[in-house]
């Protein structure tokens, strides 16, 4: 009877991996799981939550942010989620309230402390001051929502993720404080840096494709004067572009910030007719492969501004 | 919420009833509206007196002064405009300009104060009251009762607002003036800087109404749309319940009559990832049946849902549906959805007796391929009786199919969905059993940001008779002017089996959506 012995042996191994097997999900199941609408929001929470937190994206950074599928694999990562982050102001609201609803997670409906909007405390612009109605486009009736284009606000995000993660995981309420003093240090620092970079280019007239920018041009001191698109949410028209080249020509603006995900085609045409440059412009981590956290991204925009604003002067 | 929308319609934002969800109504036409009907109190006033008229207008400076501090209404207010003022880098200008705004509105409301201090001192005469600031409602109670109720409410709040600091702005009414005050829910209480008259509003379900209007050419005499209709005006009112639940009603008025639709609560927190609807719905059969008209990708329903499923509206049941996800291995979505309603629906099913029920029942299985392809599987079973004898019943059959191709960098100009369905039903009738067959497949591609071009092929038995098959086929463009609207056009040919009849037809749609912004459908 020597088969049942190596068979036996076989049997422990198989039950040892299979414990292993199941000890392994159960330390990852002892990380907070965060799913955030943008990958923004992603790279913040794993900067302030380090190890103890797994974030999850629903938007890939070079997808428009407006337009994302509600997949119903998305249902699944919201099903397991211990918090929601979102950029709130209406975003989200083309696909994420059906998943919320078909999660079936107590935990992360607004108003829970699952759910965490991130607009509350930033610098939000563009809040309409009069009656909006659709004849202005697909206007956001709470403000700009493109509004972590600013690292101030990355701040004022940091800190409100930290607070979250806190309430959620007390136990790595020390770890969460020490990670958001690096972050806000590293951030002061990167801020210094990025704003030397652009004081030179202060006042620079830029044209953009959608309104995705006006926090990124308020912080380092861009003037905005026209959008390719004739009203947010509308494709560009020929009158329209006809009367941005006008304008570009009239200004001497001399570049169109395009993201990645928006046809190059009218801003290449705009360009050519005005002698601007089509700067391709990522308004979110991922954007493009190389942006791989929230400083990346800065980082990125700005370097390729300033190497295109050189070859002008 | 078992189903999604399955259009290509990345951008139908408002007419995707189905994923359509909570808003928050912010700004939009219908407040405006309310708004415009507040002139109309001050003359009210006048009639029941001028105490009347001194709540009314302390009710307005509220109001108005609410409506400028709320911050996330798009009011017109001086105050409200110089937020965002404020929120630039201050220049000197700036700052002077503000300060001479806000002078002027110090000014301004310390002459209205007086005026108005001065005005209630007279009316209040001789009264004991005059002396306590907040007596004043007393008066006006006596003369309230014939008045509408909704003065004579806010009548407290105004006094309590006058007596504290005004809070800002002297504005005209502002658009939810004393008009949308609720008297019932919320009394004398309400706090005098807050948003009385806004309260009312806020747990209001958002609203919106979507118009699909149809007109046809060519000839068909077998199954005759008019010329030109409205066909459907879908209002939807969806809203929070409570912290347990949601509310969804989908009011559809043809050019006649009105038809719940759909009505039903869902139950969002339920244990062992159950999500339950109770009410009226469109049962979950297939792929499209659970899809309201407008977000088809066709102006027309197919063959299919036609001849088996009871007509152009499909298969809408009362009662109650189940859904339960069941994780599979490597993040795929499946979904199990159990559903029991009357056994009444018109063409398709017909209760005896109280106990005839019908019954569905519906799995789902999404699979991401890439991160741009995406596939659904579903099969559906649903069985009831269909009153031609007294145990006589309807087996339904399906097995539904969609690929989605979407790569995200460019999917704002390019996207393609392929989709089919084959559906069985074996009907039990006097004379033997019908067996008939239906399928139908379809592609949407999307050329430009706004354009659509898609096609379909359909067949279907009849399902009373199932010796005659009706075949079609289908050429559609689809334009979108914006998210909201919507133009179509389908050229169509249809083959009628028992009649033996052709039809060459052209059907162009237009819809168009207002109100609050839904969700994309999927």
């Amino acid at each position: 009877m020597k088969a049942p012995r190596p068979s036996l042996r076989r049997l422990t191994a198989t039950a040892l991996a299979a414990a292993a097997a199941l000890a392994a999900p159960t330390a990852a199941a002892a990380k907070l799981r965060v799913v955030t609408s943008l990958q923004d929001f992603a790279s913040i929470t794993d900067a302030v939550g380090g190890n103890r937190v797994e974030t999850f994206a629903l938007a890939k950074g070079y997808q428009d942010p407006h337009f994302v599928d509600a997949k119903p694999s998305f249902v699944l990562q919201l099903s397991r989620a211990n918090l929601l982050e979102v950029a709130g102001l209406e975003l989200e609201i083309g696909y994420l309230p059906p998943l919320i609803d078909q999660s079936r997670n107590d935990a992360i409906h607004p108003g829970s402390a699952g759910y965490l909007d991130l607009s509350i405390g930033c610098d939000i612009l563009q809040r309409p001051s009069q009656v909006v109605t659709r004849a202005m486009g697909d206007v956001h009736p709470y403000g700009n929502p493109h509004y972590w284009t600013d690292p101030e606000n990355g701040r004022v995000m940091a800190r409100a993720i930290a607070a979250r993660l806190t309430q959620l995981d007390p136990g790595g309420g020390a770890d969460y404080a020490r990670n958001l003093a690096a972050f806000e240090a590293r951030l002061g620092a990167k801020e210094k840096e990025w704003d030397a970079k652009m004081a030179p280019f202060a006042g620079t007239k830029v044209v953009t494709f959608h309104e995705s920018w006006p926090n990124f041009a308020k912080h380092f001191r861009l003037a905005i004067v026209g959008t390719v698109e004739p009203k947010p949410g509308i494709p560009p028209t020929p009158s329209h572009t006809l009367e941005i080249v006008n304008l570009m020509r009239a200004q001497k603006v001399p570049a169109i910030l395009v993201e990645p995900y928006f046809d190059r085609k009218t801003p290449n045409y705009i360009a050519e007719k005005s002698g601007a440059k089509v700067l391709v412009f990522y308004p979110s981590v991922g954007g493009i492969s190389s942006i791989k956290d929230y400083f990346g991204l800065f980082d990125t925009d700005i370097d390729n501004f300033v190497a295109a604003m050189k070859g002008t002067r | 919420m078992t189903s999604y929308a399955v259009t290509p319609a990345r951008s139908m934002h408002q007419l995707g009833a189905r994923a359509r969800r909570r808003r928050q109504p912010a700004g939009m036409p219908p407040r405006q509206a309310r708004g415009c009907r507040a002139p109309a109190s001050p003359r009210a006033a006048r009639r029941s007196g001028p105490i009347l008229g001194l709540t009314l207008s302390l009710a307005w400076s509220v109001a108005a002064g609410a409506a400028a501090q709320a911050p996330s209404a798009p009011a017109s207010a001086p105050a409200a405009a110089a937020a965002p003022a404020a929120a630039r880098p201050a220049s000197p200008e700036d700052i002077a300009d503000l300060r001479q705004q806000i002078a002027a509105l110090r000014r301004d409301y310390e002459e209205r104060l007086n005026a108005l201090e001065q005005r209630l001192e007279q009316l209040a005469g001789g009264t004991a009251v005059a002396a306590a600031p907040s007596a004043p409602s007393a008066p006006s109670a006596p003369i309230a009762p014939g008045a509408p109720p909704a003065p004579s409410t806010a009548a407290p709040e105004a006094v309590q607002a006058a007596a504290a600091p005004p809070p800002a702005a002297p504005t005209p009414p502002a658009p939810e003036a004393p008009a949308a005050a609720a008297p019932a829910a919320f009394p004398a209480e309400a706090p005098a800087g807050g948003a009385p008259s806004q309260t009312s509003n806020y747990f209001n379900p958002s609203v919106s109404v979507i118009g699909n209007f149809l007109a046809v050419g060519g000839q068909n005499r077998v199954s005759t749309l008019p010329s030109s209709e409205l066909r459907e005006s879908e209002l939807g009112l969806q809203a929070i319940v409570d912290p347990y639940a949601r509310a969804d009603f989908f009011l559809s008025f043809g050019e006649h009559g009105v038809d719940v639709e759909e009505g039903f609560v869902t139950f969002t927190s339920l244990p062992e990832q159950l999500l339950a609807k109770v009410g009226r719905m469109r049962v979950t059969f297939g792929a499209v049946n659970s899809l309201h008209l407008h977000v088809l990708p066709w102006p027309d329903e197919p063959l299919t849902v036609v001849n088996l499923l009871g007509g152009e509206e499909g298969w809408i049941g009362t009662g109650v549906s189940v859904a339960r996800l069941l994780p599979l291995p490597g993040d795929t979505f499946s979904e199990l959805t159990a559903q029991v309603f009357r056994g009444d629906s018109p063409n398709l099913f017909a209760a005896q007796r109280r106990g005839d029920l019908a019954y569905n029942g519906h799995y789902r299985v999404f699979r991401d391929l890439s991160e741009a392809t995406n596939v659904t599987l579903g099969l559906s079973y649903a069985y009831g009786p269909n009153g031609t004898t007294l145990d006589a019943r309807t087996i339904l059959q399906g097995l539904d199919f969609t690929l989605r191709y979407k790569p995200l960098v460019t999917g704002l100009y390019h996207s393609l969905v392929v989709r089919g369905e084959v559906m069985r039903s074996l009907r039990g009738q006097p004379g033997g059993e019908q067996r008939a067959l239906g399928w139908y497949a379809s592609a949407d591609y999307q050329l430009a940001r706004r354009w659509f071009v898609g096609g379909r092929l359909e067949a279907a038995d009849r399902a009373t008779d199932a010796r005659h098959t009706d075949t079609g086929r289908a050429l559609i463009l689809t334009f979108w002017p914006s998210e909201f609207s919507q133009l179509r056009a389908e050229l169509r040919r249809r083959h009628y089996g028992l009649e033996e009849q052709a039809a060459t037809e052209a059907l162009f749609q237009l819809q168009f959506a207002i109100g609050a912004h839904g969700a994309h459908p999927f």
